[in-house]
């Protein structure tokens, strides 16, 4: 069987603000339509990780980045159309921000930006974006509402809705249970899997048992560095080959 | 003390706290009332010696009999021209500086020399900004002594600190906006149209209306530059100066009736005094409202 070829290429990664590296070199692949999870505590460099990606780490001063990522064989650094580049990955960050817009205008905002401007094409492209994030059924009376009036879970899933508003074919997630109850949680988790089949996922994660949920395969980061990257089923067994990672995993790490 | 509550009885420590916390309030609250004295006495004060001057005419007509009777209108009208100018260049160049300066420029050592400049720039005593006018526009730039020359004057001195407020303005709009604008494929154009602008405008309109106070009090910088000791106009006649003639101004002419043309009746001047600090007064209220008003639709 041979390996599809991956969506993203991380190579000798290694990323410092200033004086402090955060990143000390690492690589790793991520396939076309998996979910793959990174798991680790704070400070491990999973957010820094996300935003070398899109390159909205280009809005820090004072960053050093070495080595290359590749996001379908392009390396990000290279490439002069960054926009099109943020189009293309769909970033959901750990607190819900509602755009102090309407609820329709969070989610045509990024279509918008890209230059969509007839009001059929935005009205289909609103609708189901916030179908495909299971809000649709909540909002569709009150589109025009702002966005920020909304509950917790439901704004983290207006940013969700918003993320695949410019059709990315990545969508990354910084941890986007952080703010919201377990029961939204689920239904945004059941959302991401049926998303698996049309697009890459990356899940950044706190917690350990949405990993193992949802994830083929995870790498668990600490410090900056790869402690382990392997199938979700061996990282989250009873012996996964490495200590820290057993003990990460099994909430006895320390 | 054998019966009654034992669980929250005042120990000394908290009696001291208790005190210390209510002697705080009474000091903060008593040097916020003693800010609002004098400026009560000041208008109180004002407005009992100026009364028999003040009316309708007095707004409206000229002065006569060498401005010991009559009104204020071209000085009123002058002191509106040389706002209006000042502000019409000051803003849109401040307020697009500002921007600039918040949301685009780096950490380098030309953002810090210009940031150092507006700093500066703000703390220069108006005077220097009135040879600085004389110089720059009056005399280098041939504009002559003119309406035009006082408010380009005028704008040069309130630039900075419209540029200050704009970008006080800009930066209360939190960050993560920002982000999610940028994650989402926008460049900082379309970020600062969508999102930034319309929830910072009311903090940058307020701090440019301010601004008319000072353009409005100032008699330094115009002095030099465009105000003119007296020029006849007709009453109550809203298009009598042009752009390159010298108008009388509010602040000018109260220091000219108070103290260079002798017999003025003594309410004279108190009324022109009450008639600038209630122009200036007035349009802070508006700035106060349009705050008010903008905040009220604030979205987050």
């Amino acid at each position: 069987m041979v390996s599809p070829k991956p969506t993203i290429q991380v190579q000798d990664l290694r990323l410092a603000y200033g004086t402090k590296e955060v990143i000390h070199g690492i690589s790793f692949d991520i396939r076309r339509h998996e979910i793959f999870g990174i798991i680790g505590p704070a400070q491990s460099g999973k957010t820094s990780l996300l935003r070398c990606l899109n390159r909205t780490i280009d809005f820090t001063p004072g960053v050093r980045l070495e080595g290359a990522i590749r996001v379908d064989g392009e390396d990000v650094r290279q490439i002069r159309d960054v926009f099109g580049l943020r189009r293309k990955i769909g970033m959901v960050a750990p607190l819900p921000v509602g755009l102090p817009l309407s609820i329709y205008d969070n989610v045509a905002f990024a279509p918008r930006c890209a230059g969509v401007k007839a009001r059929s094409e935005l009205d289909g492209l609103v609708e189901h974006c916030l179908r495909q994030a299971a809000l649709w059924d909540e909002v569709k009376d009150r589109l025009h509402t702002l966005g920020t009036k909304l509950s917790g879970g439901q704004q983290q899933r207006l940013t969700i809705a918003r993320a695949l508003s410019h059709q990315p074919e990545i969508l990354c997630l910084d941890e986007f249970s952080i703010a919201i109850d377990p029961v939204t949680t689920m239904r945004i988790e059941g959302v991401l899997k049926e998303l698996q089949s049309s697009m890459t996922i990356i899940l950044v994660t706190n917690l350990v048992q949405q990993a193992r949920r949802l994830a083929r395969r995870t790498m668990f980061l600490w410090n900056g560095r790869i402690v382990q990257l392997d199938a979700s089923d061996v990282i989250f067994s009873e012996d996964p080959g490495n200590r820290q990672t057993y003990e990460y995993v099994h909430g006895i790490f320390g | 003390m054998t019966d009654g509550p034992t669980n929250f009885i005042e120990t000394p420590f908290v009696r001291r706290k208790r005190r210390a916390e209510s002697l705080a309030k009474w000091v903060f609250l008593a040097m916020s009332f003693a800010m609002v004295v004098p400026l009560l006495l000041i208008l109180g004060f004002l407005v009992a010696r100026a009364w028999p001057a003040l009316s309708l005419d007095f707004l409206l007509d000229p002065p006569v009999r060498g401005m010991r009777a009559g009104g204020i209108w071209p000085a009123l009208l002058g002191t509106i021209y040389l706002v209006v100018i000042s502000l019409a260049v000051a803003a849109p160049i401040g307020i697009l500086a500002a921007v600039y300066l918040n949301e685009y420029a780096r950490d380098n050592w030309f953002n810090r020399l210009i940031n150092l400049a507006v700093i500066n720039l703000a703390g220069v005593p108006s005077i220097v900004h009135a040879l600085f006018g004389l110089g720059a526009f009056v005399l280098a730039a041939g504009i002559g002594k003119s309406i035009l020359a006082a408010s380009l004057t005028l704008a040069v001195m309130t630039l900075p600190v419209i540029i200050a407020s704009t970008r006080e303005a800009l930066a209360s709009v939190p960050r993560s906006f920002r982000e999610a604008c940028w994650n989402v494929g926008a460049t900082r154009w379309q970020t600062i149209r969508a999102v930034v602008l319309p929830n910072s405008i009311s903090g940058i309109l307020t701090g440019v209306i301010l601004q008319v106070s000072r353009a409005a009090g100032e008699t330094a910088p115009i002095m030099f530059t465009g105000a003119l000791f007296f020029k006849a106009v007709d009453r109550g006649d809203l298009f009598a100066y042009g752009l390159l003639e010298q108008c009388m101004a509010l602040s000018m002419h109260l220091y000219v009736i108070a103290t260079q043309v002798p017999g003025v009746p003594e309410a004279v001047p108190y009324a022109t005094a009450v008639v600038l600090l209630g122009a200036v007064l007035l349009v802070n209220a508006t700035a106060i409202a349009v705050r008010v008003y903008m905040r009220s639709r604030k979205k987050w």
